[in-house]
């Protein structure tokens, strides 16, 4: 039985959620309110003239074989960062929960890449792959490695992963560490005398014990590969070689910010919102049920 | 008693000439040049500035010229929009066909009674940036071409004249196979890929890279990048940088940083890298003219500009300048095409003398046979006898940012192996032709 608060009145509690209204209103449904409206709209750049189009923008972007090419790339980077950014913290969280010399320390250190603006992050990595400038860069090509990330776009896509999953593991690793913690320690103890080796404790006890916060992190890893990688797309290969390394997120800015082509970007972040309203759906499903508060 | 006094103020600032009294009217510039060049531009402001005191000239930085471009139509949109903005010469076609967003320039004259001596501007700038009868839609400033910029000290090592640059590619060729076998590890590489390689290459071998004579004749263009010589010459760069002798450098400017620093040997870059080089290069270098494929009738001729001039922009979609400030926007202008700016904006550039007095007088005083090459980008644009064809006028199509990048994608493709050169350039102008006829749809006047 949940417990219900009567408000007398109608004014106390509306003075009580306007705050947080008036927020939603402006930040959220205003701005996503004007994009499905561009969205059916053809301007030109400087928005002296527009014509009431129906889904033509949305037509024109879901025919088009780029657009195909485009999810496939942003499929590929989503789970490839989310599953190296999650596999990473998680060892590197079983690691820091040993009892070792200088834990607190390591764990500060683990936690810093958090802190680096995603554009930021993503300049380090040039200047450690650039192949004339960056020092593995060089060394690669050094080895007979024809390291090109320019022009190959195998390489620009793994690192544009490397590099985006680098600045997620900090994240992960706090959770996965608050998780493992979170395990009561005679559970594991009375396994290890059943005579369990740590492979076999973290396999059968371990894993499935933090599978909440397993998936927690999963979501808010696809999300951010989805949203938040722009700034180290962008500063590390721009797109490409081709369209190698163009995510849906990615390329609503190349045609809204830089084609100027408000109504198929504004077509394209619509279909986007629906995709996040489905993962938040899928989130809210799953980790309801799984989760115990 | 307050009051009074006031009302005296007011009526002793009617009686004065108004201007001197009153605070100079502001006049808000955007520029896209990053330093060193950004400094003397602005320092051409502040010299404005200095000269006189009714107006004054407040230049600032926005960023790459596509983030400038995309700025000024923002702030447009939003009714803030300066009073001139610096825009790329890609950017020039959606200008052109931006009705009210902008004032040309033979308007912002004639109504201000402000006289600039366009005949003395070199053939190519002007035509660049007007309309087919002649009137002056921008303000040219900052001109380029495209040339070849090449290390002499390689050449040397590799057996090869380092006073005669290849005039062809069928010789260009042979030469970068010598420069390879003696070592040197990229013999070529190029800067702007689709700028130097399609649009240039289109101009001297005077074949079209769209109909309606590259887009000045109408928005109904199409592009025809796709024919038998652009395609041969795309296979060639293709097929070189399979056997090491060429090297992709990246989108954009990102290949002029190779030749600077030796890697390349050869670079095929905007003439104002020019000052870069000078800079940085450790190793003696020589400027040519564009190569050419022998065989080809009538080539080469004159190549294209490049670079960026000014547009005077209105405030927003409903709100115009007042008289004043166009008067300030006209003076600005006319202070840039002084031939003292024009010349020291050459010199210490790299970028064209603009006005045809300027370079004479410069030639006439020997600067060219000390500063060897100097003259080269101005002698590109006068080959073929100076007489531009229709292909080597310019381009003016809209959307050309986006085109540019769809070349550039395409091209990327190829140079991966993902592509035949004809499947890359059959792709560019599918998907190009789709941005011109949506352009064409959403400014149908």
């Amino acid at each position: 039985m949940r417990k219900k608060v009567i408000f007398p009145g109608v004014a106390l509690p509306a003075a009580l959620l306007l705050p947080q209204l008036l927020i939603t209103g402006i930040f959220f449904f205003w701005p996503a309110g004007q994009a499905v409206w561009s969205s059916f709209l053809r301007e030109d750049a400087f928005g002296l003239s527009r014509e009431f189009v129906w889904f033509e923008n949305f037509a024109a972007v879901l025919t088009d074989p780029n657009y195909l090419t485009v999810v496939r790339n942003t499929a590929v980077f989503s789970l490839s960062v989310s599953v190296l950014a999650m596999g990473v913290a998680l060892f590197l969280a079983v690691q820091a929960d040993k009892a070792i010399r200088g834990a607190t320390a390591f764990k500060t250190l683990l936690i810093w890449p958090y802190a680096v603006a995603p554009a930021v992050a993503a300049v380090l990595w040039l200047f450690l792959f650039h192949p004339q400038i960056g020092i593995f860069g060089r060394m690669l090509n050094g080895a007979g490695i024809a390291w090109d990330y320019k022009i190959n776009g195998g390489q620009a896509m793994t690192l544009v992963i490397v590099a985006a999953a680098w600045k997620q593991v900090s994240y992960n690793f706090i959770f996965f560490l608050a998780g493992l913690q979170s395990i009561p320690r005679n559970v594991l103890e009375a396994a290890a005398i059943d005579g369990a080796r740590p492979v076999r404790r973290f396999w059968t006890i371990v894993f499935p014990l933090i599978s909440p916060t397993t998936f927690f992190l999963l979501v808010v890893n696809l999300v951010y590969a989805f949203f938040d990688t722009f700034g180290v797309i962008h500063a590390l290969t721009q797109g490409g070689p081709g369209l190698a390394t163009t995510t849906l997120i990615y390329k609503v800015y190349v045609d809204g910010v830089q084609n100027l082509n408000f109504g198929a970007s504004a077509a394209q972040s619509v279909i986007l919102m629906l995709l996040v309203i489905v993962m938040t759906g899928l989130q809210f499903r799953f980790i309801e049920r799984r989760v115990h508060y | 008693m307050r009051r009074t006094i006031l009302a005296g103020a007011v009526a002793l600032g009617l009686a004065t000439p108004a201007a001197a009294q009153q605070q100079p009217i502001e006049i808000q510039f955007w520029h896209g040049l990053t330093q060193p060049l950004g400094g003397m531009l602005e320092q051409i402001a502040a010299d404005f500035n200095a000269s006189q005191n009714q107006y004054r000239v407040v230049a600032s930085f926005r960023g790459s010229y596509p983030e400038t471009m995309v700025a000024a139509i923002a702030a447009f949109r939003a009714g803030q929009a300066p009073h001139i903005v610096q825009m790329f010469e890609v950017g020039t076609g959606t200008m052109m066909a931006a009705g009210r967003a902008v004032k040309p320039v033979h308007e912002l004259l004639a109504e201000t009674g402000v006289e600039i001596p366009f005949d003395d501007y070199l053939p190519a700038v002007r035509g660049y940036y007007s309309l087919r009868d002649g009137r002056m839609m921008s303000m040219p400033f900052n001109s380029s071409t495209a040339v070849v910029f090449y290390n002499k000290d390689a050449f040397r090592r590799a057996g090869l004249d380092p006073e005669a640059f290849p005039q062809t590619w069928q010789a260009l060729e042979q030469a970068a196979r010598r420069l390879k076998a003696a070592g040197v590890e990229c013999p070529m590489t190029m800067a702007w890929p689709t700028w130097t390689q399609v649009e240039q290459f289109s101009a001297i071998h005077n074949i079209p890279l769209a109909t309606q004579a590259n887009g000045f004749g109408g928005l109904n263009a199409e592009l025809r990048i796709n024919n038998p010589l652009m395609v041969r010459h795309l296979q060639n760069l293709v097929d070189w940088q399979r056997e090491g002798l060429f090297r992709y450098g990246g989108r954009d400017g990102q290949g002029d940083a190779l030749f600077p620093n030796g890697t390349c040997a050869i670079i095929f870059a905007s003439s104002g890298l020019r000052a870069r080089i000078q800079r940085e290069a450790q190793f003696a270098w020589g400027v040519a003219m564009l190569p050419y494929y022998e065989g080809v009738e009538g080539a080469p001729i004159n190549s294209i500009i490049g670079g960026a001039s000014f547009w005077a922009m209105n405030r927003g979609p409903n709100a115009a300048r007042s008289a004043e400030e166009n008067r300030g926007i006209a003076q600005f202008f006319a202070w840039l095409a002084r031939p003292e700016v024009v010349r020291k904006w050459h010199v210490e550039t790299g970028f064209l003398p603009v006005r045809q007095s300027v370079f004479r007088a410069l030639e006439a005083e020997g600067f060219y046979r000390q500063n060897p090459g100097a003259d080269i980008p101005i002698s590109q644009l006068l080959r073929g006898g100076g007489q531009m064809s229709e292909n080597s006028m310019g381009i003016r199509l809209g959307g050309f940012v986006e085109i540019r990048t769809i070349i550039q994608e395409e091209m990327e493709r190829a140079f991966q192996g993902q592509q035949t050169a004809r499947q890359a350039l059959d792709n560019a102008v599918q998907r190009g032709n789709v941005v011109l006829r949506n352009f064409e749809r959403q400014n149908r006047q």
